[in-house]
């Protein structure tokens, strides 16, 4: 066996799963807060991703058009948890789930709607020549992609631990009547950490969009998030960079290793399968609180 | 025997559907709109046996459904002279294995976690159809079109034929549907998705039953799957059978209501016919030259908020309303939830 060729592919596994884990920590912020799995994170990627492009395309500034991106997923937070959220409160979790499949409709409709489908490239700026390290090529973008990655979670980790902000998304995410006892405004908490998702969403949507390009299927990630979110815990945000880290890392080794002999395009799948093997062990998940069963 | 009758307005319109056929003049209405929506039906009826009664959720569904229509379409291939409504029995025999296999993680996990491992089965299942010609019988073209379907020396061949086969499969599977949830089964299926420990006390096998709730669940659903490509479709394609088609079906039980027969139809109804209605609005409003890619995405928008704004003003479907209306209004009724197994 190259362990040297093994080393790579184990790298670049590693770096790919950085990518999901950026995906992950959207849904990871809006379940832990309102207990609501939010379908709609891809639509949302793929919103801020389209309405960045295209207000950069128009001359604005980088800087500027990420400040304008950011306002409008602000105001779309506002927006969903006026509109849709709210009303829906107390419903059953599948039903809440449903209304976010309704949403994502409604903002890739409205995306494309606006900004129009044909196929957008992004250019960060940022030179994707591969590193040599030893005999193994490492892509810069990537590893670009994990700083940002990292700041990010080290962001939200101090927002959580020593904010107001967060130590009132820690309390709703703990109890929500005791948080409503106490004289928290769950709605402007959910507002806020939904403008949170947002402003990950757009983070994320330039990382894939400057990746991938910016396009309609920039709204599938969320299918590929999904498994990392298995994995870590719908609840944690550690979960999900450790769960994108082994999904990403398993999913290249086996598309490499497995894929040639059953006809490759496993990728579609595997993930999906390495979290349920592991689930079977686990049943919360790797950083999942423990749900308590009541006698 | 109060309990045999599935109501006596389902029988009579399951008459008024069977013997309304000479009035209904165009194929179109047939084709477009009725096969499918018995199709659909079954499948959100089969569905809703898991989720809304046992309380498992599957994001799977159209998973199962391939499988059905595969089943079928190679038992027809591969066995001469195996009769059409055999094939159907096959099919649904297979999709129950299948749903048992992928049933087993229900005994560890709950809730969400559950739901998304099912994609497991969606996604692993389209793989297979697309990477594996044997299941095409060699055709590699992604799309086979059905072999002509024969019941005894009928040749089922027009749109009323392949309609009034579908409603009878479709009538005789949602009569033993209502008797086995009215029975033990179905009180069995309640108790563990309303409290798992307390049925595990009262006796309930939880392993067999879930088991059980999977292997009857998958059949209907790949009973439904075989419906859709061979008396809709009439071509078997595994993309047809995509992540959409699931969601449609978890729509079709969440709008028409959760553990509730009438509510797969009920749904179904308006899955169904709400696309069309929209088109024909939609190219009525803007006329046949406007950019037609447009059209689709307003459509979607209109779907999306359609959605949102239903489950705000009805939660526990159309047929709670149903329900609501029948016993005069403002009656407040108790809503089914899916219950306990989130936390």
């Amino acid at each position: 066996m190259d362990w040297g060729f093994f080393a790579g592919v184990a790298i670049a596994g590693l770096l790919a799963g950085v990518m999901y884990s950026l995906v992950a920590i959207g849904f990871v912020l809006i379940y832990k807060t309102s207990g609501v799995l939010n379908f709609a994170q891809g639509a949302m990627v793929l919103f801020a991703a389209l309405t960045f492009v295209s207000l950069h395309e128009e001359g604005l500034p980088f800087w500027v058009a990420f400040a304008a991106t950011l306002a409008a997923m602000i105001v779309l937070g506002i927006l969903i948890e006026a509109l849709v959220l709210r009303p829906l409160v107390n419903q059953p979790p599948i039903t809440l789930f449903m209304a976010t499949l309704g949403l994502s409709y409604v903002i890739e409709g409205a995306a494309q709607l606006f900004w129009g489908t044909q196929v957008h490239s992004l250019d960060l700026g940022i030179e994707d020549v591969p590193l040599p390290l030893n005999s193994i090529l490492i892509s810069q973008f990537d590893l670009f992609c994990a700083g940002v990655a990292g700041v990010i979670v080290a962001a939200l980790t101090i927002l959580f631990r020593y904010t107001r902000t967060g130590l009132a998304f820690r309390a709703a995410a703990e109890d929500q009547y005791a948080a409503l006892n106490t004289g928290l405004k769950l709605p402007r908490i959910w507002a806020t950490v939904w403008a949170v998702a947002g402003f990950v969403s757009l983070v994320a949507g330039l990382l894939w969009g400057a990746r991938t390009g910016v396009q309609f299927s920039l709204s599938l990630v969320v299918l590929k998030s999904l498994p990392v979110l298995v994995l870590g815990g719908f609840d944690s945000i550690a979960g999900a960079i450790v769960g994108g880290l082994i999904i990403g890392l398993t999913e290249t080794l086996a598309e490499v290793y497995i894929g040639p002999f059953v006809g490759g395009g496993i990728d579609q799948w595997i993930a999906y399968v390495i979290a349920l093997f592991f689930l079977l062990v686990r049943p919360t998940g790797l950083f999942g609180q423990r749900s308590v069963e009541r006698v | 025997m109060a309990r045999l009758n599935p109501s006596h307005a389902a029988i009579v319109l399951f008459l008024v559907m069977a013997l309304g056929v000479p009035f209904i003049p165009s194929n179109y209405i047939f084709d477009a709109i009725l096969t499918p929506l018995l199709a659909i039906s079954l499948a959100g009826l089969g569905l809703n046996l898991l989720a809304g009664y046992a309380g498992q959720v599957s994001l799977g569904s159209s998973a199962f459904m391939a499988v059905g229509a595969f089943t079928a379409y190679n038992f027809l291939l591969r066995v001469p002279g195996l009769p059409l409504l055999a094939a159907l029995l096959l099919a649904g025999v297979v999709t129950a294995a299948f749903g048992v296999l992928f049933g087993l993680p229900s005994l560890r996990l709950k809730g969400f976690y559950l739901a998304i491992s099912t994609l497991a089965a969606q996604f692993f299942v389209q793989w297979a159809l697309t990477n594996f010609a044997w299941f095409s019988g060699g055709d590699t073209s992604g799309v086979i079109t059905t072999p002509p379907l024969f019941i005894g020396p009928i040749a089922i061949d027009t749109p009323v034929k392949r309609y009034l086969l579908s409603l009878f499969v479709v009538a005789v599977l949602t009569l033993i549907a209502t008797r086995l949830v009215a029975g033990r089964a179905g009180r069995e299926f309640i108790a563990i998705r309303d409290n798992e420990l307390a049925a595990r006390v009262l006796g309930v096998k939880i392993l067999r039953t879930k088991l059980f709730a999977c292997a009857v669940s998958s059949f209907y659903i790949g009973v439904a799957g075989a419906l859709w490509a061979f008396l809709y479709l009439q071509t078997v394609e595994p993309a047809g059978f995509d992540l959409d088609r699931s969601f449609e079906i978890l729509f079709v039980i969440i709008i028409g209501g959760l553990a509730s027969i009438r509510g797969a139809f009920l749904g179904a109804a308006f899955i169904v016919v709400l696309p069309l209605l929209l088109s024909r609005a939609g190219a009525a409003v803007f006329g046949a030259t406007f950019d037609s890619g447009l059209v689709d995405i307003i459509e979607k928008i209109i779907l999306g908020v359609l959605i949102i704004v239903f489950l705000r003003a009805e939660p526990a479907g159309l047929s709670a309303l149903v329900a609501r209306i029948k016993r005069g209004r403002g009656l407040a009724l108790p809503t089914t939830k899916i219950t306990g197994n989130f936390s």
